[in-house]
């Protein structure tokens, strides 16, 4: 019988604690109820509460047992699926007695109910899938022994560099001999724009997506990196331009600026053009991303603060979402070509354009028509293993294709066209997933890449940022980023400083510097990446290793 | 022989698994046939059945075959027919320009090894005016003695000769030194850990010739066909191609923005080493380089008329003990050695002043 109320005794349409992810572990021994985790929970998933307990109590010396009621005061973890804890650990890191943690669930099943009002689970991050990825299963097993000896990363010269830029054949170089010396005839002839740069670059990311202390950190990063360091790290924009200062500044030529779909940020950029004392390092057309093929990019409205609003040139609080495609694209041969034609024009063909899309099966046929566009500087391939501000969860986790495969069949593609030093390959998604940030970029350099993007690597290294694959905090699009590096709400992104996030990135890109040349160096060498250098790479699978031509070793 | 003799005073730093020799400048009997193609090659007694059918199809007319005087010796396994024939050009081609001539040539070798390779009844090493080559497995003492090039009038100006099979890849005779294509050969000391990239590179360039790579050495060959005869660059560019500049080090170059844009666009050619390379050009000119860091060892020395340029210093005394040996040339990480045709003046090239 239903009761009257309609107060249902059983529970019945109630979660239980076992269908969350993450189950809060909270020790009443230890907690000296200040309240920090209730009050710092980016997600309202655990609240300060009233409970009444029955106690039953003897003093005396001898038993007198009795039942009294006590009042005590509890932190409860909600079964609200809107308010579900994301394991974030922001609790535990402010509590002063260690008396909180979040524990991952494995028996959650947290997708079956997370479609409340009939729309699809969002969120940010990358693909919850914690398996090793095939770019951490590749060994390097060609090590110089006895035959040739290793070179030493400490005491030889190295040269971790690459090129960013369209490359011409040997054959078309514009060169003649004057008196038994080789000279350069430019007359008539389009040399195209090549950058050196270091092999890792920071992907795009921009301002917006990330909190104004995460970017400004990032690129005082790449800027010491560059004028002290002596190490060309480029970094790319994002779609939502960039400061307007920024794009004025001797700076610039740092910087990648990207162009998206939405073109949010180009009237500035446009406008800027003029005043502009250094070219951009290149611009990046974007087609796609790795995380979420399909997609466009989107900004949530709780992120549109006044100064994103100024800079991408749009009203406060609206969603800013990029269309899946460039309106104006037609087809590769026509559309593209000519976009990086403009591209090009606008910046006087001085600075390298290229396009990025998803990693697809389709990848190929992108491929040879840049191959055949003289103006096309590279091709960036992202990844499944990409993250991103904002997407559907059924895009992230299902939608993309590994980079390593796609990565290598586009450069045999080249090789077999003798075109693999004219157009880089940049690959991205999944680079450093498990920290091994020199090992996957030395890897996919080894299978064919010129560079690697990275993104959410530096996003954890630089800035601490929660995130991982069992879909721990993944609140990016929320605009309520605990660490303050993915929100536009000034009382969270003050806790990030910029100068730490600064220091940070210098010591990520110095030690992968250093280890990259650990990784070439018993391998013999080090004056030129070894791009493509597949004799050095091996896999426990054989199955694998045939579809990447490299050994297989066990 | 005398070059022979010299590997063997060199025997510490090789193995003696096997003798390659290209000669070139022939004398003796090949002096008056200096125009006609010489086919060097191995073959089985079907091979030969197959070669001589295949070359009269082809419109070649034998004018002259030499072939060693075998003398059995322990461990070395004897093939049936070693050879180094003269052919006239086919009538089609006897009219030709010197580089058509040479496309006939190195096709034809390609079909023949195309045809032999599979069941090892023809192995062809070179088929180019006034060049020999010659390989077998085995010591290489023993292997020229095997030959009787100790009593043979087999004489040449150039002699290349390597004492070993190559060390990393299987004992093959395609895999043995000194390498050659249309002209150009090479041979080279040390482990090239750049092969791969640097022969899909060079197998992209749409030229049949490039091909085989039994050994990551052969590619040092090819890269200085490409360099001098497809790019047309003087030969010091070959050492600007394999072990370019840094950008600061160009800066005192004349053909510095020449350089900038060669190493961009023959970035895959470039070698991490170790290496020592000694080759020849058409026109007869020698020279030895090294790779960037000086890993392997190098000499050069001789008299007006005789140079030698070895691995190791004992070499050299072995084959000019008379020479003033104070004058004998090491060349460093910047230094070319350029030998000039009939080894009259010896020039030792610098990168950094080009």
């Amino acid at each position: 019988m239903e009761p009257a109320s309609g107060l249902r005794l059983d529970h019945n349409h109630h979660l239980s604690l076992r269908e969350f992810p993450y189950i809060i572990r909270w020790r009443d021994d230890r907690c000296k109820r200040c309240g920090k985790c209730t009050a710092v929970c980016p997600v309202k998933a655990i609240e300060a509460t009233v409970k009444v307990q029955r106690l039953v109590k003897s003093e005396g010396p001898v038993p007198t047992p009795a039942a009294v009621r006590n009042i005590t005061h509890i932190v409860e973890q909600v079964t609200d699926m809107e308010r579900y804890c994301t394991g974030c650990g922001t609790c535990t890191l402010v509590c002063p007695n260690e008396a909180i943690e979040p524990e991952f669930n494995p028996q959650n099943k947290f997708l079956h109910y997370k479609n409340k009002g009939g729309d699809g689970y969002k969120r940010g991050g990358r693909r919850n899938d914690p398996a090793l990825s095939t770019l951490d299963r590749l060994k390097f097993t060609r090590i110089s022994m006895l035959t040739d000896p290793a070179l030493d990363a400490g005491r030889h010269e190295f040269r971790v560099r690459s090129l960013l830029g369209r490359i011409l054949p040997p054959e078309d170089l514009p060169l003649k001999l004057v008196n038994g010396k080789l000279t350069v005839d430019k007359a008539g002839i389009f040399i195209p724009p090549v950058r050196e740069i270091f092999p890792i670059m920071i992907g795009s990311m921009s301002i917006g997506a990330l909190s104004p202390p995460m970017w400004e950190g990032l690129a005082m990063g790449v800027a010491y990196l560059n004028e002290v360091e002596g190490l060309p790290v480029v970094m790319c924009s994002g779609e939502g331009g960039m400061s307007p200062r920024l794009l004025r500044s001797k700076y610039l030529k740092y910087f990648i600026i990207q162009i998206a779909s939405g073109y949010f940020g180009w009237d500035e950029i446009v406008h800027a053009l003029p005043h502009m004392v250094e070219d951009p390092a290149a611009i990046e057309i974007k087609y796609g991303q790795g995380a979420k093929p399909g997609d466009g990019g989107l900004l949530m409205a709780q992120k549109v603060l006044k100064l994103i609003a100024k800079i991408r040139g749009v009203p406060q609080f609206v969603d800013l979402a990029s269309p899946p495609t460039h309106q104006t694209k037609y087809s590769i041969e026509e559309a593209v070509a000519k976009m990086i034609q403009s591209m090009s024009m606008a910046f006087g063909f001085r600075v390298p354009v290229y396009p990025k899309i998803s990693g697809t099966k389709t990848a190929r046929a992108v491929l040879n028509n840049l191959a055949r566009n003289p103006y096309a500087a590279a091709l960036c391939i992202d990844g499944e293993d990409g993250g991103t501000g904002a997407a559907y969860n059924v895009s992230m986790d299902k939608m993309g294709h590994p980079i390593a495969s796609n990565l290598r069949e586009c450069y045999l593609d080249l090789v077999r066209q003798g075109k693999q030093n004219e157009l880089p390959l940049i690959a991205a998604g999944g680079i450093g997933k498990k920290g091994n940030l020199a090992a996957n970029a030395a890897a996919l350099i080894m299978l064919g890449a010129s560079g690697v993007a990275i993104g959410k690597y530096i996003m954890q290294a630089a800035a601490d940022c929660f995130g991982d694959e069992y879909n721990r905090c993944n609140l990016c699009n929320t605009g309520k980023c605990p660490r303050g590096i993915t929100t536009q709400d000034p009382k969270l992104y003050r806790r990030l400083d910029s100068d730490r996030v600064a220091e940070r990135v210098v010591e990520v890109f110095k030690a992968a510097d250093v280890e990259l040349r650990k990784l070439f160096a018993p391998m013999g060498r080090s004056t030129e990446l070894p791009i493509g250098m597949s004799d050095g790479l091996s896999i426990d699978d054989p199955a694998m290793a045939e579809r990447l031509g490299i050994n297989y070793a066990c | 022989m005398e070059p022979i003799l010299a590997l063997e005073t060199m025997k510490e730093g090789h193995d003696g698994s096997g003798l390659g020799l290209t000669l070139k400048n022939l004398g003796g009997e090949f002096e008056k046939l200096k125009k006609y193609p010489v086919l060097s090659g191995i073959c089985s007694k079907k091979g030969k059945k197959t070669l001589d059918d295949f070359m009269k199809k082809q419109g070649f007319k034998l004018k002259y075959e030499w072939t060693p005087k075998i003398k059995p010796i322990k461990g070395i396994h004897a093939r049936d027919h070693y050879f180094a024939r003269a052919y006239d050009y086919p009538a089609s081609h006897k009219n030709k320009s010197i580089v058509e001539k040479e496309e006939l040539l190195m096709k034809t070798r390609l079909a023949i090894r195309k045809i032999g390779e599979p069941d090892e009844s023809i192995f062809a090493f070179s088929f180019y005016p006034d060049v020999i080559t010659i390989k077998e497995v085995g010591d290489p003492l023993e292997t020229a003695e095997f030959f009787g090039l100790d009593r043979d009038g087999l004489k040449a100006k150039i002699v290349l000769a390597q004492g070993r099979q190559n060390t990393n890849y299987a004992i093959y005779l395609y895999a043995c030194h000194p390498f050659f294509i249309q002209g150009y050969c090479s041979m080279t000391n040390g482990e090239n850990t750049a092969f791969v990239p640097i022969r899909e590179f060079l197998m992209g360039r749409g030229f049949p010739g490039y091909t085989g790579y039994n050994s990551d050495s052969e590619v040092f060959t090819h890269i200085l066909h490409y360099t001098t005869r497809q790019l047309g660059f003087p030969i010091t560019y070959y050492k600007d191609v394999i072990t370019p500049l840094k950008a600061s080090e160009m800066e005192g170059r004349q053909d510095r923005e020449a350089l900038g844009l060669m190493k961009q666009s023959l970035r895959p050619l470039c070698i991490d080493g170790p290496n020592m390379v000694i080759g020849f050009t058409p026109d007869g000119t020698c020279f030895m380089v090294q790779d960037a860091k000086k890993l392997r060892p190098g000499v050069v020395g001789g008299v007006k008329g005789k140079y030698a340029l070895m691995s190791e210093e004992c070499g050299v005394d072995s084959a000019i003990p008379k020479r003033e040996s104070a004058k004998d040339i090491f060349p460093m990480k910047y230094d070319m050695v350029i030998i000039s045709p009939d080894a009259q003046e010896v020039k030792v090239w610098n990168q950094l002043q080009g």
